[in-house]
C-alpha cells in the first residue's frame, strides 16, 4: 500500500504539468485536477490492476475528469474551433494584430482540447502513440491525425511571430 | 529516390516524437534532404516540440502546494478507512469467514439476518425473474428514483454505478421490510445476469461493520454491510469474487 503512495506521489509532478496545459496556465484550476486525480486514484487503488502501468492509468484518470470539465462548460461557448480553411484566415488576421498571442501556452489555448491532449501527452509527457491511443480511449490513427492537425494549426499560429524575412508559410 | 512506402504526414509526425524504426528514420532523412518544404515543416514541429519543454518543464521542479501531498490530502482519514476495510476484507476472502476487525461494532448477527439478509434475498427471488415489471421506476428516471426513495427511506441513498462492471441500471422499487422500508436496486448485464443491491436502515444505525458473505441456497450468494447509517446487501448469483468485487466498489463509490 505505501509503495503504491510512493509511486504514486513520483508522477504528481508531471501531472502538475500536464494539467497546467490543459488547464490553459491557470494554477489553480490545474492543481485542482490534479488533486481530483489524486483522490480518485488512492479512492480506486482497488480497480488498479496491480504490474499495469500507474501512469497510463494515472493519465486515464485525468483524461476522465478533464473530459468532465470541459462537458460542463461546453455550454458555455469559450472554445472556438479553429479550422485551417476560411475561419482560420479570419482569425490569422485577428492574431496578427493581436500582440499578445507571444508564447507558446497562448497558441495551445487556441486548440481544441482533444488536440491538446494529444499534443501534450506525444510531446510533454513523451508517451508511445499507443499508449496515448489507450488513455484518451481512441483509435491510434486518431491520434495520428489529432496530433497533426494540432501541430499544422501552432505552426500556423506561431509563424506570424517569425520574423518576415525568414518564411511565409503558404 | 523512390520509397517502398511513401512518406506521410504521420511519418513526418512519428520522426520528429522519435518513434520511428531506425530503418524508416533513415528513409524519412533522405526524403527530407530532397524536400525543402517537408524539411521546413519539420523543423517547425521541432521548434513547437522545444518551445512546449521550455515553457512547461520548469514547472516538475516548483515545490508542490501542500493540498497536493498525498500524505496530508483532505480526505485521507477517509482513504485510509476504505483502506483499512479493503485489507479486512481480503483477510475475511481468504478465511472465506466472517471476520469481525475488533475496532469495529459487531451488530448482534441476528438482527443483521433478519432484517437484512433474508428480506434482501427473498426480495431479490421475487423480482429478478420478473420480465415486464421487474422494477417500479426504471433508470431513465434514475434522479427521480433516488429522490424518492430517499425521502421515503429518510436517508439519503446513492445508486451506485456498476457499468464498469458490465452491469447496467434497470431501476428500483420501494419495499416494505421488518418495521421499515427498504429500497431495491436492479442490475443487469448483457447476458440477463441480474444482482440486486437492498438498502435499509435498522437498530444498526451509524454502525460500521466489515463486508460478510452469506450463501443463501445453491446459487444466490450475498454480501452484506453496514455503513453509517444505512445497511447494504448485494444479492446475485454469482462467483463469490465476482460478488465481492462489486460490493468493493459500491462501498468505495458510497464514500466517494
Amino acid at each position: 500500500m505505501s509503495r503504491y503512495f510512493e509511486q504514486v506521489t513520483s508522477y504528481i509532478p508531471q501531472l502538475r504539468c500536464y494539467a497546467r496545459a490543459l488547464m490553459g496556465n491557470d494554477v489553480l484550476a490545474a492543481d485542482d485536477l490534479v488533486q481530483d486525480c489524486l483522490e480518485r486514484a488512492l479512492s480506486r487503488i482497488h480497480l488498479w490492476r496491480r504490474g499495469s502501468d500507474l501512469r497510463a492509468w494515472l493519465f486515464t484518470i485525468m483524461h476522465n475528469l478533464y473530459a468532465n470539465h470541459i462537458r460542463k462548460i461546453s455550454n458555455a461557448p469559450k472554445f472556438v474551433e479553429l479550422e485551417p480553411d476560411k475561419n482560420m484566415v479570419a482569425d490569422k488576421a485577428k492574431a496578427e494584430q493581436d500582440l499578445e498571442i507571444r508564447d507558446i501556452q497562448q497558441a495551445i489555448n487556441m486548440l481544441p482540447p482533444e488536440q491538446r491532449e494529444v499534443l501534450m501527452l506525444v510531446t510533454l509527457e513523451g508517451l508511445q502513440y499507443r499508449e496515448v491511443a489507450t488513455i484518451l480511449g481512441v483509435p491510434e490513427g486518431t491520434v495520428m491525425s489529432k496530433l497533426s492537425r494540432a501541430r499544422n494549426k501552432l505552426r500556423t499560429i506561431m509563424q506570424i511571430e517569425k520574423p518576415k524575412s525568414l518564411r511565409r508559410v503558404k | 529516390m523512390t520509397y517502398q512506402i511513401p512518406i506521410t504526414q504521420a511519418d513526418l509526425q512519428a520522426y520528429v516524437d522519435g518513434q520511428l524504426s531506425q530503418a524508416r528514420q533513415h528513409e524519412v532523412e533522405a526524403y527530407l534532404k530532397e524536400n525543402p518544404e517537408a524539411a521546413a515543416m519539420v523543423e517547425d514541429y521541432q521548434h513547437i516540440n522545444d518551445s512546449i519543454h521550455d515553457y512547461f518543464d520548469p514547472i516538475l521542479e516548483e515545490p508542490l502546494p501542500p493540498q497536493l501531498k498525498v500524505s496530508s490530502m483532505t480526505r485521507r482519514s477517509r482513504i485510509l478507512r476504505v483502506a483499512a476495510v479493503m485489507g479486512w476484507l481480503t483477510l475475511g476472502t481468504l478465511f472465506g469467514s466472517q471476520l469481525h476487525p475488533a475496532m469495529m461494532e459487531i451488530t448482534p448477527a441476528d438482527t443483521m439476518t433478519t432484517d437484512l439478509v433474508v428480506p434482501a434475498a427473498f426480495a431479490h427471488a421475487v423480482y429478478s425473474p420478473e420480465i415486464r415489471h421487474p422494477v417500479e421506476v426504471r433508470s431513465n428516471e434514475e434522479k427521480h428514483l433516488v429522490k424518492w426513495l430517499s425521502k421515503r427511506l429518510h436517508v439519503e441513498l446513492k445508486i451506485p454505478d456498476l457499468a464498469q462492471h458490465g452491469f447496467e441500471l434497470v431501476g428500483g422499487r420501494l419495499l416494505p421490510s421488518t418495521n421499515r422500508m427498504a429500497a431495491q436496486f436492479m442490475y443487469q448485464r448483457d447476458d440477463g445476469v441480474r444482482i440486486t443491491l437492498y438498502n435499509r436502515n435498522g437498530v444498526w444505525d451509524n454502525k460500521q461493520t466489515s463486508f460478510q458473505y452469506s450463501k443463501q441456497d445453491a446459487t444466490t450468494a450475498v454480501f452484506y454491510w453496514i455503513d453509517g447509517p444505512l445497511g447494504f446487501a448485494l444479492v446475485g448469483n454469482l462467483t463469490k469474487n465476482e460478488l465481492l468485487l462489486l460490493a468493493k466498489d459500491i462501498y468505495v463509490q458510497q464514500n466517494e
